[in-house]
């Protein structure tokens, strides 16, 4: 059997240390962490940052290389600094190092890297190694250059590798959440269904149980299936949320794909063992060649600068819509005027928070009554400087404007001056496509290097 | 009619990566499960979200209660016109989608 301890769904969220303490006391084989995902959006991939703060990250990181010196087994991080990159990952590394030397812990750290590096995925597109996912964007050869960061997911057979080194601590770049909960039950020969499905169910830590927020879960797996229990004394497994969690963050509830093939849990059943633990057995990894890997890529796609102004007057907040169109469109009448430039260089919204900001033209509630509106006017350009210049020439019309010419000049409400917020870059995600390899440790890299 | 938000347990919306939106409907009971799988069309989904019905996945999912809908998300995450980066304010649109009711459409 193997113990694995995952401490929550990712490093920055938090753990109950009394959870982590009980799980500890139950002697698991490796302590494995997520770092990160692509839910808080592009720009930390297109940037290589965390989107968690430094000393959150440093402090619970701390807790876990604690609780690994205390059972001398390793620890993994997955997908570290949020987004994989190796910016993200030497982050995570100076970090680890800077608290090995307080904690005085004489550690070997594994890195694995999952960087992808443009000239290469090149090479792999034109030879028909790069294939879209469904409802992929568009690229072509120059797609790769454009983005300023692609990372490659590591699946459990590149998490193996890192562990075969006999390392303390493994600092992963973008690896699938799973992986690293899986690879061990995989190394050593657990039922490959019950390493992937567990994974899946524990790559969120106490998601899959009755309090989330408690964090803390112990993932066991053997020959034949997998049993999960939280360790928080307020917290419960149940069939009902053990089962529930394939449904979450997955276009497919029963079919998960991985470097290597998928998982099918149609079959899977799901089992109370006690008030507190959940065992599973049926599911089913279906090898499918040829390995792939499934890749993120984020690219500058403009620059912003945004302002936020206030509607109160009750005629105008019933007459946003009109308002704002007629605010938009006079503003870019007037960019094209002043700054020659074409339609196609810059883009002005104006977003009516209360009215229809969540949902624009899907939503099916505009009429309804509000006090007041926020205006939050989002310009997009080419270039920084064309975003400033556009969105002081907006300035005046989101101040001042009339809904008609009849009436006396009103006036807005402004929160802040200077009224624009520079935002700087703005990134988008331009691959969905996955990248067939001959084998597994193709695309990534391993070092090992000591502290202490 | 009825608001399908008031008459199950919870409609949830999340990113299932970048290019992905799923939701998932929570019943109450197998009965409750039973009559929105029969009353929620996966046309109207289309049309909440002005979608091609033929890029929506619907699993009904007896063992859970839960009807379940992914579809691409209808701005990319993240893109320029993008208003939620987490997907999760869509559940909303669709929980205040009217269908018959449970005592029996009419």
């Amino acid at each position: 059997m193997i113990r694995v301890l995952v401490p929550s769904g990712a490093l920055g969220l938090n753990y109950d240390k009394a959870a982590l303490q009980t799980a500890l006391d139950m002697n698991p084989d490796v302590i494995a962490i997520d770092g990160g995902s692509t839910d808080s959006g592009p720009a930390y991939l297109g940037q290589g940052v965390s989107k968690y703060s430094r000393q959150s990250t440093k402090v619970e990181w701390a807790g876990l290389m604690q609780a690994r010196a205390q059972l001398n087994v390793p620890l993994i991080i997955g997908s570290a600094g949020t987004c994989g990159s190796d910016s993200a990952v030497n982050w995570m590394l100076e970090i680890t190092k800077e608290i090995a030397g307080e904690l005085g812990q004489k550690l070997k750290i594994a890195v694995l890297r999952s960087q992808q590096k443009a000239p290469d995925l090149v090479a792999a597109y034109n030879e028909g190694r790069i294939q879209p996912l469904p409802h992929a964007p568009e690229i072509d050869a120059q797609t790769f250059a454009q983005c300023s960061n692609i990372v490659a997911l590591a699946g459990a057979e590149q998490i193996s590798a890192a562990l075969n080194t006999g390392a303390d601590i493994i600092i992963a770049g973008r690896t699938t959440d799973t992986a690293i909960i899986s690879a061990l039950p995989l190394m050593k020969n657990c039922h490959a269904g019950a390493a992937w499905h567990g994974a899946k169910i524990g790559e969120c830590g106490a998601l899959c149980a009755t309090n989330p927020q408690s964090g803390v879960i112990i993932v066991d797996f053997d020959n034949h299936g997998f049993s999960v229990t939280p360790t928080a004394k307020s917290s419960s497994a149940t069939p009902q949320t053990v089962s529930a969690h394939m449904l979450y963050e997955n276009s497919d509830p029963y079919i998960l794909h991985e470097p290597g093939g998928y998982l099918d849990v149609s079959n899977a059943l799901y089992q109370a063992l006690d008030e507190r633990s959940v065992r599973v057995t049926g599911s089913k990894w279906v090898p499918q060649p040829p390995y792939t890997l499934k890749l993120e890529g984020a690219r500058i796609c403009g620059y912003q600068s945004v302002s936020f102004a206030l509607l109160r007057e009750r005629r105008y907040v019933n007459n946003a819509s009109q308002w704002a169109a007629d605010v938009k469109r006079k503003c870019a009448e007037k960019v094209i005027e002043r700054l020659a430039v074409s339609t196609s260089e810059f883009d002005i919204q104006l977003r009516l928070i209360g009215h229809s900001a969540s949902f624009g033209e899907l939503e099916t509630r505009k009429n309804h009554d509000s006090v007041e509106l926020g205006i939050l006017a989002i310009v997009t350009a080419n270039t920084q400087q064309l975003a400033n210049e556009i969105a002081k020439i907006l300035n005046p019309y989101l101040l001042h404007h009339p809904l008609t010419k009849a009436e006396e000049q009103p006036t807005f409400a402004f929160p802040f001056s200077p009224a624009e917020i520079e935002r700087g870059a703005i990134y988008e995600f331009c691959l969905n496509h996955v990248l067939v390899v001959e084998y597994p440790m193709q695309a990534f890299s391993l070092e090992v290097t000591t502290c202490g | 009619m009825a608001e399908l938000g008031k008459i199950v347990k919870k409609v949830r919306s999340k990113n299932a990566g970048p290019f992905w939106l799923t939701i998932d409907i929570f019943c109450n009971s197998k009965s409750d499960y039973q009559h929105i799988c029969s009353h929620l069309k996966t046309q109207q989904i289309a049309a909440v979200f002005s979608l091609d019905i033929t890029t929506i996945k619907r699993f009904n999912i007896a063992s859970l209660n839960v009807v379940k809908f992914s579809f691409p998300r209808p701005f990319v995450q993240g893109s320029i016109h993008d208003p939620d980066m987490h997907g999760a304010s869509w559940a909303a649109l669709l929980a205040e989608v009217e269908i018959d009711d449970l005592a029996g459409g009419n």
